[in-house]
């Protein structure tokens, strides 16, 4: 028996559950389509769009689409709700929710405010009536700002990560991408590593690497090696100098599970991380990315959307510094071509700002994906404009130990220019301390400048 | 002082060229303004047209099975779910399985091939070149390496269009305690045949990526055929060993022989 349905003209299109109706009502993509839970026709959508419309949202609350008994996140999700805060929009449906949003009256404080009150699956279900303006009009208004040695997310800056990888992780080979970054204005979200191989050891090594450097030329930024959380805790226990503790995440406990992590490694993670007592407040560092729950076959169901939201849940339950999307790693069996990657980094961006995380996206690609560089400089645009907390900073947008493409430092330089945006202010204190950049411009490098050899 | 030699040029060269030497990565591109200079523009553009065409390369099994017999390593051809690159492109589940003739016809072979230490599957993934010229070099020393452990192993089986999962219902099906497949990896730019190597002790339908174990980068450039399998050698004998694969597996305790500095499995 159909809970929702719609005529259209001659035919009815009936949608059985809140699953089946988030899912249809979802902006097409391919990994909806191999999961087997798209609408199967544009009309289908639209009548989903509308009956989803009319979903008052404090039905989330009553019927969870994992059920909590099957799944920690589903109960994190309840758990974190805070009624209190709900109240202004709990008498709205999800149509009036977006409108609500969409006010001149919404600002940065009520929704800083209303976060708490949200769950990812409101917040889901809310982005897929949006336009891509209103994905970019509602996440400007919302400023998340977090510490660790920078400030990330202040009004008027945007940061970028360092990210200096190499094949077989040679420290010369790093550095040389790491002063490469540096002298092109980036690191001041992070310079965060992705090792070829999770090895403790060479964990250790690299976070020493990055230390050694943060400490010589003073730079007011932090560090991050990208392995797996017990790896890193692991070369923690040895004395690494660890700063943040970095984990991809998912939306389900099943898909955590097939990342080797669950809530409570993650608690066990933090609060190892914040005994060392190097920075913070904040000290986790998420990576998020639409797909991966369908990829380790752990979605129950839920549209890759909606899951990659409920991920967002489980990232702010540890108070993260840095948290994002790597929205086109995944490749095209789960976003097809550039049009959908732009589209779902509109999205995930929103989200997460709506849930109060502290947004940055990797806007990439791969090359089995139908997208290039230009489909890149679009979504950048569009979420600098949508006040993006960072990106990331790959030489020459080549990632040659990962391989896929990301954004640049030139990249950096380019929005910076176009939007007007500064550096992390202690990182652009420092740029100008060392010579490096003045008003938001690059100056020319002595060959003699202290970080090259 | 200043770096750029003749200010009539529009684009500043970047004065550390020399660090290009430690690493194959993008650097000291130099910039016009803030932005890539007309040649690096035009080296990416290209770079990123041979990555795309490594994507949509064709892969020769048939070759492949001939390599593999000259370096006198028993095989066997099989077909993935994904009869076709576009397939296999869009439809990663179909890449999980074996074609049902495929899959019958192995469960024949199965029976008197017998319960063995190890399986081993070759496909070209997402970069056929990478399969094709490092595939070989690679399981050569490996099998030789196991074989004087001791180790008994299928005939490898050379499957086209598959991915990493595929290699739990193989191994589930041929019995090994073990399984092991090596297939090309996303090709970057500038790298378009780089080899991934997943092992996976207990293989079967609930396995997981946590429970492999990861050896990426398999190419003379990064990680040498030669060096891969020292690497996979040790994990492999390290897996047998404890009885486990994936994120309680540290390489660090498999190299070391030491199980003591793997944490307990999450």
């Amino acid at each position: 028996m159909a809970r929702w349905s719609l005529a259209v003209g001659a035919r009815r299109h009936s949608f059985h559950d809140l699953r089946e109706l988030l899912a249809k009502a979802t902006p097409a993509r391919a990994g909806d389509e191999l999961a087997g839970l798209a609408a199967t026709s544009a009309e289908e959508r639209v009548a989903a769009q509308a009956c989803l419309a009319d979903v008052p949202l404090a039905l989330f609350l009553r019927e969870p689409l994992i059920p909590p008994e099957q799944d920690e996140v589903s109960r994190l999700i309840l758990a974190q709700h805070d009624p209190a805060a709900f109240r202004p929009v709990a008498g709205l449906t999800v149509g009036q929710f977006r409108e609500w949003l969409l006010r001149y009256e919404t600002d940065d404080a009520a929704l800083a405010a209303l976060a708490p009150g949200l769950t990812p699956e409101m917040v889901a279900a809310a982005t897929k009536l949006m336009a891509n303006q209103d994905l970019i009009l509602i996440a400007r208004k919302r400023r998340v700002v977090t510490r660790f040695r920078s400030t990330v997310g202040l009004p008027g800056r945007l940061s970028f990560r360092l990210q200096p990888n190499h094949p077989t992780d040679d420290p010369a080979g790093i550095t040389a991408s790491l002063v490469d970054g540096l002298l092109y204005g980036c690191g001041d979200a992070v310079l965060g590593i992705n090792p070829a191989t999770d090895h403790v050891g060479a964990v250790h090594d690299l976070l020493g690497l990055l230390d050694r450097v943060i400490t010589r030329y003073g730079i007011p930024t932090q560090s991050c090696v990208l392995a797996h959380v017990t790896t890193q805790l692991a070369a923690l226990r040895r004395g690494a100098p660890l700063d943040l503790m970095f984990q991809s995440i998912a939306g389900t406990e099943a898909a955590n599970r097939s990342f080797g992590v669950d809530l409570a490694l993650l608690a066990e993670a933090r609060a190892a991380t914040l005994a060392l007592g190097r920075g913070g407040p904040q000290v986790m560092y998420f990576e998020t990315g639409q797909g991966s729950a369908l990829s380790a076959d752990a979605h129950h169901g839920v549209d890759q959307q909606t899951c990659e939201a409920r991920a967002y849940a489980v990232a702010r339950a540890f108070d993260p510094f840095l948290v994002n999307s790597v929205v086109g790693f995944i490749g095209p069996e789960y976003l097809r071509d550039g049009r959908e990657i732009i589209r779902a980094g509109l999205e995930d961006h929103c989200c997460g700002k709506l849930l109060g995380l502290p947004m940055g996206v990797d806007v990439c690609h791969t090359n089995h994906a139908a997208a290039d560089q230009n489909d890149m400089d679009t979504l950048l645009t569009l979420l600098g404009v949508a006040g993006c907390n960072y990106f990331m900073g790959v030489p020459g947008a080549d990632d040659v130990m990962l391989g896929y493409q990301s954004t640049s430092f030139h990249d950096a330089q380019y929005l910076r220019q176009v939007l007007g945006l500064r550096p992390a202010p202690e990182f652009e204190a420092w740029l100008e301390r060392m010579g490096l950049a003045r008003d938001g411009r690059l100056l020319p490098v002595a060959p003699n400048h202290a970080l090259l050899p | 002082m200043l770096s750029s030699p003749e200010p009539s040029l529009p684009a500043r060269p970047d004065p550390w060229t020399a660090l290009r030497a430690h690493t194959p990565a993008r650097i000291a591109l130099g910039r016009a303004g803030g932005s890539l200079p007309t040649a690096a523009r035009l080296d990416f553009l290209l770079a990123h047209a041979r990555a795309r065409d490594a994507v949509q390369a064709s892969f020769d099994a048939e070759a492949l099975a001939g390599a593999l017999a000259a370096a006198g390593i028993a095989h066997a051809v099989a077909a993935s779910g994904a009869a076709d690159r576009a397939t296999y492109l869009a439809r990663p589940d179909l890449g999980r399985r074996l074609a049902p003739a495929s899959r019958r016809d192995l469960e024949a072979r199965a029976a008197a091939w017998g319960g063995r230490d190890l399986a081993v599957i070759v496909s070209d993934g997402l970069s056929a070149p990478a399969a094709q010229r490092h595939a070989v070099p690679t399981l050569a020393p490996l099998l030789a390496r196991l074989t004087a452990a001791g180790w008994s192993v299928t005939p490898v089986l050379v499957v086209p269009f598959a991915r990493v999962k595929l290699q739990d219902e193989l191994g589930a099906l041929l019995r090994s305690r073990l399984s092991l497949i090596l297939l090309g990896e996303r090709p970057g730019l500038g790298v378009p045949d780089s080899l991934g190597a997943y092992l996976t002790h207990g293989p079967g339908p609930d396995r997981t990526d946590a429970d492999r174990n990861c050896v990426s980068n398999i190419r003379p450039e990064g990680l040498p055929p030669a060096a891969a399998a020292e690497r996979l050698a040790g994990l492999l004998l390290a897996a047998a060993r404890l009885g486990r694969s994936g994120t309680s597996l540290k390489e660090d305790a498999a190299l070391a022989g030491d199980a003591e500095l793997s944490p307990p499995a999450p």
